[in-house]
């Protein structure tokens, strides 16, 4: 069995009294895509602050390609290639495309910004991943959110991200929107370079595009299957079920 | 959606284009502005596009738009600077307290003066960044603190221009009728090319419309907010200094210390720069304290009273801001 490009063993997290997570293992294959469901308050964004580097687990581990890793901070998970993606926290809507693509890695021809060579590589780039901008010039805030997640992601994958964390990415998305941003974890998933973790509310989409689907519940890790040996139907009866049982 | 444009043809889209390029650039309506006053001047006056007239225009141009293309800085960063007219009016002092207290050369007392006034950037982009108090209530308080200074150092008296300074320094650096457009409009390119074509502009941009974007970029939002504190008070002093030089006294209490930081904020603002940050133009600014300096220098000429100036001054600001705003939601509206 090859290694897991992300691991996570026994990782807990106390806020105070809160118990955020109690007990979460999981891991994600070098080219696999992970969804990760679960309902509002079960640890989902916490866990994907802590693969970040935002926050630090109490205990547990966490390993990169094998290795065990203390996360210092987000530009440290960063440089071990594991990059959140944010769509609205990402871009910097007054610039352009191509500039958003560079941000704080600009090509310079010193001391002016190369803005040709910078806009001919983010189109390269993006003609690459297969997402369709009519314009890499254009601001980016004249850009749909799809198209901006789109660029968000495009450009975590272009600083070489082996891990890509997407919390929420077709929230607020229309239907054709959401297709294109499926479309677009769907082709990194054929290239097999990058590993993907997407939190998603909509267990269709999950099931969709996912290679495996995890449920988080009560801060553990309740169900793992891959996509093809579940339903829409499972995920759904796992929830309500549980949520059943709450209020029983 | 992937299509291009259809290849241009003849010359009706090419003049489509290009009025499509103007209308999209913020500096137009501005343009059209100054054009529009400069023709209604011209024909209410003979003598406003006078050789000597335009020299007041430039005069009365040049100190606002060097002070504003720092206060553009600032304000696409997200921030403001009140402090920077009472600067203006300390960095003469610093000069002629160097020059003929201590005896201090001509060049070297007037770069001591520029740094000393970068000092007072420093201080306020300090405070703002790393004590995260508003820039607002900063800059506030280190107007009066510099005033306090200003007025305790100098007596609240002016003092004439060193011996020392005068001559080619004080005609280069003020004096001469063109000279201090001449380093505005030379200051304008260079800040634009740097807001608009290198990185210290895109992160300035950056840090202002996505602060914590830029943060996670790993774009060091406190060094290029310090940095655009510390030009626009280097700046205000280089105002300062070509303004003493100018009308060939250094006072203490010129413009009250505000007069010169309301004009740039007005010409930055007027120029198209947003109060909210993340975009501004420099060219703008430029062209914003030239509609000032023209407002106020045709209604003198018309005959105005000073007084009623500044009422016409007050309105004509709020008329092409609001004009300003619904040209940029016209701009906005076209198509990318």
């Amino acid at each position: 069995m090859s290694t897991a490009a992300l691991e996570v063993r026994a990782v807990a997290k106390r806020f105070g009294a809160l118990t955020a997570l109690r007990d979460v293992t999981l891991h994600v294959d070098p080219g696999e895509v992970l969804g990760l469901i679960g309902d509002n308050g079960a640890g989902k964004s916490t866990l994907i602050k802590i693969l970040c580097g935002f926050h630090r687990p109490d205990t547990g581990q966490i390993l990169v390609n094998g290795d065990e890793v203390t996360l210092r901070s987000v530009d440290h998970a960063r440089s071990l290639g594991i990059d959140a993606v944010y769509q609205d926290l990402a871009l910097v809507n007054e610039l352009s495309v191509y500039h958003n693509m560079f941000l704080n890695r600009e090509l310079v021809r010193w001391p002016l910004l190369n803005n040709r060579k910078m806009r001919r590589r983010a189109e390269e780039h993006l003609r690459d991943m297969g997402v369709d901008l009519p314009d890499v010039r254009v601001e980016v805030a004249k850009l749909s959110g799809g198209q901006r997640q789109a660029i968000a992601v495009a450009r975590s994958v272009y600083s070489d991200a082996r891990v890509l964390l997407l919390d929420e990415p077709l929230a607020a998305m229309g239907a054709k929107e959401g297709a294109m941003i499926l479309d677009l974890i769907r082709d990194l998933k054929e290239r097999g370079r990058v590993s993907v973790i997407i939190i998603a509310h909509n267990y269709a989409q999950v099931l969709d595009v996912c290679d495996r689907v995890n449920l988080l519940q009560h801060g553990r890790i309740a169900f793992d299957k891959r996509a093809a040996d579940t339903s829409l139907e499972e995920l759904t009866d796992l929830v309500v079920a549980e949520y059943r049982r709450r209020r029983a | 959606m992937s299509e291009t444009a259809a290849p241009a043809r003849g010359l009706p889209v090419v003049g489509r284009a290009l009025f499509d390029g103007f209308v999209r650039r913020r500096e137009a309506s501005v343009l059209l502005v100054a054009l529009g006053l400069m023709f209604y001047f011209r024909a209410t006056s003979d003598v406003f596009l006078s050789r000597d007239n335009l020299v007041n225009i430039a005069q009365a141009t040049a100190p606002t738009a060097i002070v504003a293309v720092g206060i553009v800085l600032l304000l696409v960063s997200g921030e403001i600077d009140l402090s920077v007219g009472i600067v203006a009016a300390f960095a003469p002092f610093l000069l002629h307290f160097a020059i003929d207290f201590y005896g201090v050369p001509v060049l070297l007392a007037f770069l001591l003066a520029l740094a000393l006034a970068a000092g007072i950037g420093l201080i306020n982009g300090f405070i703002v960044t790393q004590l995260k108090v508003p820039s607002f209530v900063v800059t506030l308080g280190t107007f009066f603190a510099v005033q306090g200074l200003l007025l305790i150092t100098s007596h609240a008296y002016p003092v004439p221009i060193p011996e020392a300074a005068k001559g080619t320094f004080q005609t280069w650096l003020g004096a001469g009728p063109w000279a201090s457009i001449t380093w505005a409009i030379l200051i304008v390119a260079v800040f634009h090319i740097i807001l608009t074509n290198t990185r210290w502009g895109l992160h300035t941009i950056s840090v202002g419309g996505n602060p914590v974007g830029a943060t996670e970029a790993g774009i060091r939002a406190s060094r290029i907010k310090i940095g655009n504190f510390m030009i626009t008070s280097t700046l205000g002093g280089l105002a300062g200094i070509m303004e003493a030089f100018r009308i060939n006294t250094i006072d203490p209490n010129i413009g009250g210390g505000t007069t010169l930081t309301f004009a740039a904020i007005s010409a930055a603002v007027i120029g198209g720069t947003a109060l909210a940050g993340g975009s501004g133009t420099i060219i703008g600014a430029l062209l914003g304290a030239l509609v000032l300096a023209e407002l106020q220098n045709g209604f003198n000429l018309i005959g105005y009273s000073a007084n009623t100036i500044f009422l016409i001054l007050g309105l004509a600001i709020l008329v092409s801001m609001i004009a300003n705003q619904y040209l940029s939601r016209l701009r906005r509206a076209g198509r990318s």
